[in-house]
């Protein structure tokens, strides 16, 4: 994959011309006849000026510094890095959806209102929970907006309970999700077989626990086989069992977190129903629970009443409103043409071809870089340079360094935490065998190489357009904006 | 089977290689009696048939045809043809947050341009690479100034966007965060009650520029007020605006927050938008959120990286600045791409004519008997009129008609939040006054 050399920032490519006109000319009055001069920048705002061709010129550079899903195998563990189908976008950017202001009466926003209700429907059937809000923008607002529903649900009750446990496992943005909405948190303890400690899980669990947070699949990649106990003994304990459904995509159509016990869900759309993660985001995380959490549900709820739709501000019982309006509702709309393209055949089918393909990717590798944990994995699996012995010092960001040389992106690295020098690979359903019969050459050759040459392995990439990159000093003596040029 | 490419022998020659007969095999793990749920759902559509369903919804949507003055949070703006055509290079969308930098440089360097001009948008020396949207950027920002200040009581103005306080609410509920609201005076913040509500415990206070009024708040005024406490100020800024008014940062702000949506992103029916939260260098490392810097590589070549990340979930865990993960990074794309695009003559034109359109149309609808503005106060492109009927009641009349009049607002039911942008059209301003001057006559028996 060619990716472009050095470009200037914007600013850098600004020159001293007035800027083009982009908007016909008005002769009326002057603005400050129309706002006092107090109110007013004498200055114009200080943006760069650089005309249209250098623009699309200067950001087609830059887009060609980035690696993408459409560009090469992208096996980014827990981020579910699938391809995107365009149907998706360009439905969701029809003028009648694109140009639909949010303060428009519902009844002329019936179109929109019936598929965000629709989809409701049909993640309510996969997730096997009662009812689904559309609102999170994020799967970690997904999780902020669970774990004020466990807590309105507790406090409704009367309990105050003040703890959250959290998998010592689990991504990072559950424990910042507990705290944020004021839980202490603790962790519970993986067993050797990488799953939930079960008596560590009973030894913490008491009357201050409002909950458990769980992954499952987890992120080893590992099915919480005894999930019916947890949830007995966290239900016991009067706690909810909580759902981060960023993995849903290895068990969608096979088995609903709804059925396993769990009392409140929240849904990656962009990972497990395919949008485009654009650099980061947009995403959406739309959230599921079961009966005795609906009175607490955020504002505002969509309302079905016989084929008309309306838009609901008044639950008594609310956690409020999550965001400015309805959540992303563009990303809502591309998971909805994603879903009905697949129905719920298409949609095991992937998660069938997911865990084959991860299952197969692991058997490949199995004689190179040793697992975590040898059990069978689900749609993603943990492997880990951590034998001195075998690897010396060619660790885990070594690696990735290396197979980006090699015009692969590198799977997630030091992540889960409780893995030494950890390499999550997570290839998706859309990747074909020979992709990764591919792969798994490359990392064979990957690993040859860096036994012979220990120390030019260490210094990947060498191929790309900037080397390694100096983050002590970027962080230590941080430029987060083009300094002003003289 | 939609975009799975195994072949049938391909499939098979996987199962053989894992010693498995059955794809059901997979799942052994799974507890027998969770598995193969009853699923109902309609039948798989091909692309061309879902096509038709997602047309027949869209044109189920009369409201994206009418000729509209909504605003309230989400603004209606002219989008130059090349932001959409550079956003949707897959190189772009199909990229994920750049965890490696190396091979993330066109993401990375992106958000660094986006940093630098929302920074100097604002006044302010950083801003992170975006949240959710303005209210959540609000609440974070919030979040922010009490962490920064170890304070917990937020004052906010009652002229803040409804939908921006309920946010606010929810969000600082979770830490036990008190949130006052300063009671406004002619739709602007009553600088006296807010002198009256400042205390020691106040960790800032938070209003909107322009204010949910359309009214351009005196953001020198209360900066001067809160000089004597140590209340920072908090300003929810539409960045539209400040192609032509003061910098927040000039005025006195320590944080600076608001929806990126009216600078080069659709309506969408409210989303996906994006947020951004600048501020002074003093509190840069409690901003919420994700930070690229700028560095060197190995061979001395200018490069960027995330930066500061010791402030973020995936490292600080229970101790984060923030939870966010996924952010908005397309659509904060979209604003850079659509900044560069416009320029600072483009950005001030349109904000210029913004300004003269909702100013002609407001004095267009004020020349109708009984109708008139609500406040004496300077007004950006939004304001409230004073209707002699109740708004909801024009509101379904001229709905009718294919005119979406503005949005009733909740304190006066005879109040309407009426917004102009440079798309307005003087036809749509004549259409205006006709239908309102129509609704407002006495039917002739
Ligand atoms: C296991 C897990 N939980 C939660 C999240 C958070 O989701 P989001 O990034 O959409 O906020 C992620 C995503 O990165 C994840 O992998």
């Amino acid at each position: 994959m060619p990716l472009d050399a050095f470009e200037p920032t914007l600013f850098e490519l600004s020159s001293e011309n007035e800027g083009r006109s982009w908007l016909p000319q008005d002769d009326g009055a002057e603005l400050d006849a129309l706002l006092p001069t107090q109110c007013l920048n004498a200055d114009m705002p200080s943006l760069p000026i650089v005309a249209e061709l250098d623009v699309v010129r200067h950001f087609t550079k830059l887009s060609r510094r980035n690696f993408c899903i459409e560009s090469g195998f992208y096996p980014l563990g827990s981020c579910t890095m699938k391809y995107n189908p365009k149907i998706c976008d360009s439905l969701a950017s029809l003028p009648g959806f694109a140009n639909l202001h949010p303060q428009a009466d519902a009844d002329m926003a019936q179109g929109t209102l019936g598929l965000m209700d629709d989809i409701s429907d049909f993640l309510e059937q996969l997730s096997g929970m009662d009812k689904v809000t559309t609102n999170p923008c994020a799967g970690a607002h997904g999780e902020f907006c669970g774990m004020l529903l466990v807590r309105a649900y507790h406090r409704d009750q009367g309990s105050d309970r003040d703890t959250v446990l959290v998998p010592d496992s689990a991504h990072g943005t559950n424990p910042a999700t507990a705290a944020m909405v004021g839980y202490k948190t603790l962790e519970v303890k993986s067993n050797a077989e990488g799953c939930v400690d079960l008596d560590d899980l009973k030894s913490k669990l008491n009357d201050n626990v409002a909950a458990l947070m769980l992954t499952n699949p987890n992120t080893l990649g590992l099915f919480e086989k005894d999930i019916l106990e947890i949830a007995k003994v966290v239900h016991d304990a009067g706690a909810l069992l909580y759902y981060d459904g960023a993995n849903l995509n290895a068990i969608a159509g096979v088995a609903r977190p709804g059925d396993m016990g769990f009392d409140v869900v929240h849904i990656n759309l962009h990972k497990t129903f395919s949008t485009p993660h654009g650099g980061g985001g947009p995403g959406a995380g739309p959230v599921g629970v079961k009966s005795h959490l609906v009175p607490y549900l955020p504002i505002p709820l969509i309302e079905n009443n016989g084929g008309k739709y309306a838009l609901n501000y008044e639950s008594k019982k609310s956690i409020g409103q999550l965001s400015t309006f309805f959540g992303n509702t563009g990303i809502v709309l591309r998971a909805y043409v994603y879903m009905r393209m697949h129905g719920a055949g298409g949609i095991r089918q992937n998660s069938v071809h997911a865990v084959l393909n991860a299952r197969y990717l692991k058997y490949k590798l199995k004689d190179l870089i040793p697992a975590e944990i040898d059990a069978d994995n689900m749609h993603e699996f943990v492997l880990t340079l951590k034998d001195k012995k075998r690897f010396g010092d060619f660790n885990a960001m070594a690696f990735a360094k290396n197979l980006i040389d090699r015009g692969y992106h590198a799977p997630t690295v030091y992540f889960p935490l409780i893995v030494k020098e950890a390499l999550m690979i997570e290839p998706t359903e859309t990747e074909s065998k020979r992709t990764l019969d591919e792969f798994a050459a490359v990392v064979a050759d990957i690993m040859a190489e860096a036994k012979a040459d220990p120390e030019k392995a260490l210094h990947a990439p060498y191929t790309t357009p900037v080397r390694k990159l100096d983050e002590v000093t970027a962080a230590r003596q941080p430029v987060l904006t083009q300094p002003c040029l003289e | 089977m939609v975009f799975i490419p195994h072949t049938p022998d391909e499939k098979q020659s996987m199962l053989d290689a894992l010693g498995l007969q059955t794809e059901d095999q997979l799942f052994h793990m799974i507890p027998a009696q969770l598995q193969n749920p009853a699923i109902e759902f309609p039948p798989a559509l091909t692309e061309l048939e879902i096509s038709e369903v997602m047309n027949d919804a869209a044109a189920n949507n009369p409201a994206s045809q009418c000729v509209s003055f909504l605003g309230g949070g989400a603004y209606a703006h002219f989008i130059p043809q090349a932001v959409s055509a550079i956003i949707s290079r897959g190189d772009f969308s199909t990229a994920y947050t750049p965890y490696q930098p190396e091979v993330s440089q066109g993401t990375l360097q992106a958000i660094f341009e986006f940093q630098t001009m929302i920074s100097r948008l604002t006044g302010m020396d950083a801003c992170n690479a975006g949240v959710y949207d303005g209210a959540s950027a609000l609440a974070e920002g919030a979040l922010m100034a009490c962490r920064a200040v170890r304070k917990d009581v937020v004052l906010v103005s009652s002229s803040v966007n409804p939908h921006y306080r309920r946010v606010l609410q929810t969000y600082l509920d979770g830490p036990g965060i008190e949130v006052i609201e300063v009671p406004a005076a002619d739709g602007a913040t009553d600088v006296n009650a807010l002198k009256e509500a400042l205390s020691d415990k106040v960790a800032a206070f938070f209003v909107q520029y322009p204010n949910y009024y359309g009214v351009v708040e005196p953001l020198e005024d209360i900066a001067a007020a809160l000089q004597d406490s140590k209340a920072l100020l908090g300003v929810s800024a539409n960045p539209h605006a400040l192609g032509v008014l003061k910098t927040p940062g000039a005025l006195g702000a320590d944080i600076v927050t608001g929806d990126l949506q009216p600078l080069g992103i659709s309506l969408s029916y409210g989303g996906p938008y994006a947020g951004y939260v600048a501020c002074t260098e003093k509190y840069i490392r409690q901003l919420p959120g994700r930070l690229v810097g700028q560095t060197k590589d190995e061979d001395g070549k200018t490069g960027y990286v995330l930066t500061l990340q010791t402030r973020e979930q995936h490292i600080r865990r229970a101790k984060a600045t923030s939870n966010i993960c996924t952010n908005q990074a397309l659509c904060a794309l979209a604003a850079t791409v659509y900044l560069a695009l416009m320029g600072p003559k483009g950005l001030r034109d349109a904000a210029t004519l913004s300004v003269k359109k909702a100013h002609a149309l407001q004095q267009a609808l004020c020349e109708i008997e009984g109708v008139s503005l609500e406040y004496s106060q300077p007004f950006f492109h939004e304001f409230a009129l004073r209707l002699p009927v109740p708004a909801r009641q024009f509101i379904e009349a001229a709905k009718q008609r294919g005119l979406l009049p503005g949005i009733a607002i909740q304190d006066d039911a005879k109040l309407l939040l009426v917004c102009a942008t440079e798309l307005t059209k003087t036809s749509d301003i004549d259409l205006y006054k006709t239908i309102l001057t129509e609704a407002l006559q006495p039917t002739v028996a």
